[in-house]
């Protein structure tokens, strides 16, 4: 049944090109294949370490513009500027999560708005490298052997590709040694080093994974629309990937890949169901409402009610009582 | 042997420890115990690195603890559990107890990325060590059931499993017995008497004088900070310091 299910979806999308009949909706598709990749590396973080990064758009102009001005001023082909947008992106992470070492919670989302506001600042001021507010047009398009993948049925399946390359490094991380000291971190930091994790370790490698994988979603962003400005470090961008991470369920392989199709097909489909004037009402309420409803997400909702009813005992969490020293 | 030399630890000027000595000899059960506030959790705390005691030394097997970190010291096998009930709350029992295994997996992240036998077969391993952990606390019933769903009692178990994953070679526990009902007590009893059997000195907290003076092979009585007896059970029980400062006072509740 689940392997039936799995099997329709991966036709569905590999057959997307063949029974989407306009290009924009193909757009629209790898737009949210894009975001998926962004939506899942944020979900490391935030999913399973428990740390909001309110910069990530950062990680993901990085990538972005690292791609760009290797392929515009040092003449890179697609591939090797991918890899060193990974890289760079990933050292960005590296750097970050080294900052904030022993900064949780509410300061690990400062430092990482911060460093978000420092690199936009960067983009729009350093003229002589980043062309400023003007933006880097003209990024080639990628290349495969000798095809450039110029159309959007061809970069639909790189960004395919990449999207489920991006789910699998998730899938294996989060399902093994390290994906458990990722939990551990989110749930009881002090419980987690008595048993010998590392954290800090941990959260410095979860950022490094999870900022590659966002300059990987930059640089294929750049590749894709050929132009790169310092739009791509806007706070919005970071916003619509925490909107998709925990709508869709954070802390669970499929919620962000889930959050990222509906969160970028939804405003579409709104901008063709409704006048313009009530466009952000209804994105607004609907995410409201989903909140409301689902407030660990789809996915997890989703799961609950499929598994056959199973009766959970009573939830007794008898108090202690205050007893022992003062800590 | 953990060996603590003038331990001493201050709050803003509050002495918690004012220069504690002891030794805790390998393969005994060891108790500490003294009236609240008598410093026996910031001990605790200052020897698995939680704390850096102001003055002091720490160390176990010849090789000191201080200035360590938590995780550096568990390595050593020196496992701590906490007063406070402390489980990974929305994972199961099982996924508790296989973060406590953590040591014992060697998967490193691009051997994870890059899959495999040799990561599946470490896994297939860490989970049946997982079950038999679970089974040896006696929560097999419960492996699947999410630690904070669990009552305080169990809850204290899945606590002790974690601690044990870890592999101990010397497991502090603190106030194990602490919530937990009287038979529930016993049961915990007769499993630290087994983890002792299992070659693991066993250095605890309580407050539960039956507790204490049943399984203790010497216990130790801190009161102010510092160290006013240490014995066997009959002797302390029988000391007239510890009388004074600690049963009488609470109405020798031994």
């Amino acid at each position: 049944m689940r392997r039936l299910g799995l099997g329709a979806l991966a036709l569905l999308l590999l057959t997307a090109p063949v029974w989407l009949a306009s290009p924009y909706h193909l757009h629209v598709l790898i737009m949210a294949g894009i975001f998926a990749i962004l939506a899942l590396s944020l979900n490391l973080l935030l999913g399973y370490t428990g740390q909001l990064s309110l910069g990530h758009a950062a990680f993901f102009g990085i990538g972005a513009y690292t791609s760009a001005l290797l392929a515009l001023k040092a003449g890179w082909s697609f591939w090797p500027a991918l890899g060193a947008a990974a890289a760079l992106s990933g050292a960005a992470g590296w750097g970050i999560g080294r900052l904030a070492l022993k900064l949780r919670g509410a300061y690990f989302v400062l430092v990482t708005i911060s460093f978000a506001g420092v690199i936009s600042l960067v983009s729009v001021n350093w003229m002589e490298l980043t062309n400023g507010p003007l933006g880097l047009p003209g990024v080639p398009p990628p290349d495969l052997g000798p095809w450039a993948l110029r159309t959007k049925g061809a970069y639909y399946y790189l960004v395919l590709a990449a999207a489920a390359l991006a789910y699998g490094v998730c899938h294996r991380l989060v399902h093994s040694r390290i994906g458990r000291a990722f939990l551990a971190l989110r749930e009881n930091e002090p419980l987690a080093e008595s048993v010998g994790v590392d954290v800090t370790h941990y959260l410095v490698l979860a950022a490094v994974v999870s900022a590659a994988l966002a300059g990987v979603a930059g640089s294929l962003y750049a590749h894709y629309t050929r132009f790169v400005s310092p739009e791509v470090f806007l706070f919005s961008y970071t916003v619509t990937m925490v909107i998709m991470v925990v709508a869709g369920g954070k802390g669970t392989l499929a919620g962000p890949v889930v959050g990222a199709l509906l969160f970028t097909v939804l405003p579409e489909a709104l901008r063709e169901a409704v006048s313009w004037q009530w466009q952000m009402l209804a994105y607004g309420v609907l995410l409201l409402a989903l909140l409301f409803f689902l407030p660990r997400g789809i996915v997890p909702a989703v799961a609950r009610a499929m598994r056959p009813a199973r009766t959970v005992g009573v939830r007794s969490r008898s108090a202690p009582g205050a007893r022992g020293e003062p800590e | 042997m953990l060996s603590v030399e003038d331990l001493g630890v201050e709050f803003g000027g509050v002495v918690a420890l004012a220069g504690v000595s002891f030794t805790v000899r390998p393969g005994t059960i060891t108790s500490l115990i003294g009236p609240n506030g008598a410093g026996k959790t910031t001990a605790f705390n200052a020897i698995t690195g939680y704390l850096r005691p102001g003055r002091g030394r720490v160390t176990y097997d010849g090789a000191p603890l201080g200035g360590r970190r938590p995780f550096e010291i568990a390595r050593r096998g020196v496992v701590r559990t906490f007063q406070k009930t402390s489980v990974f709350p929305t994972l199961s029992v099982r996924d508790n107890v296989l973060i406590g295994l953590h040591l014992r997996g060697t998967a490193g992240v691009l051997a994870v990325l890059r899959g495999g036998r040799r990561i599946g077969d470490e896994e297939r391993r860490l989970a049946d060590e997982a079950a038999r952990i679970v089974a040896f606390v006696g929560l097999a019933h419960r492996v699947d059931e999410i630690a904070s769903g669990l009552p305080y009692g169990e809850q204290r178990l899945v606590e002790l499993a974690v601690a044990l994953a870890a592999r101990p070679r010397m497991l502090l526990l603190d106030e194990p017995a602490a919530g937990m009902t009287g038979a529930e007590k016993e049961r915990l009893t007769a499993l630290i008497r087994r983890i002792r059997g299992e070659d693991v000195t066993v250095f605890l907290v309580e407050h539960d004088m039956r507790v204490v003076m049943g399984i203790s092979d010497t216990v130790i009585v801190l009161n102010g900070g510092r160290v006013i007896a240490e014995g066997a059970p009959a002797a302390i029980q029988a000391h007239p310091e510890v009388i004074r400062a600690y049963l009488g006072s609470s109405g020798a509740p031994a």
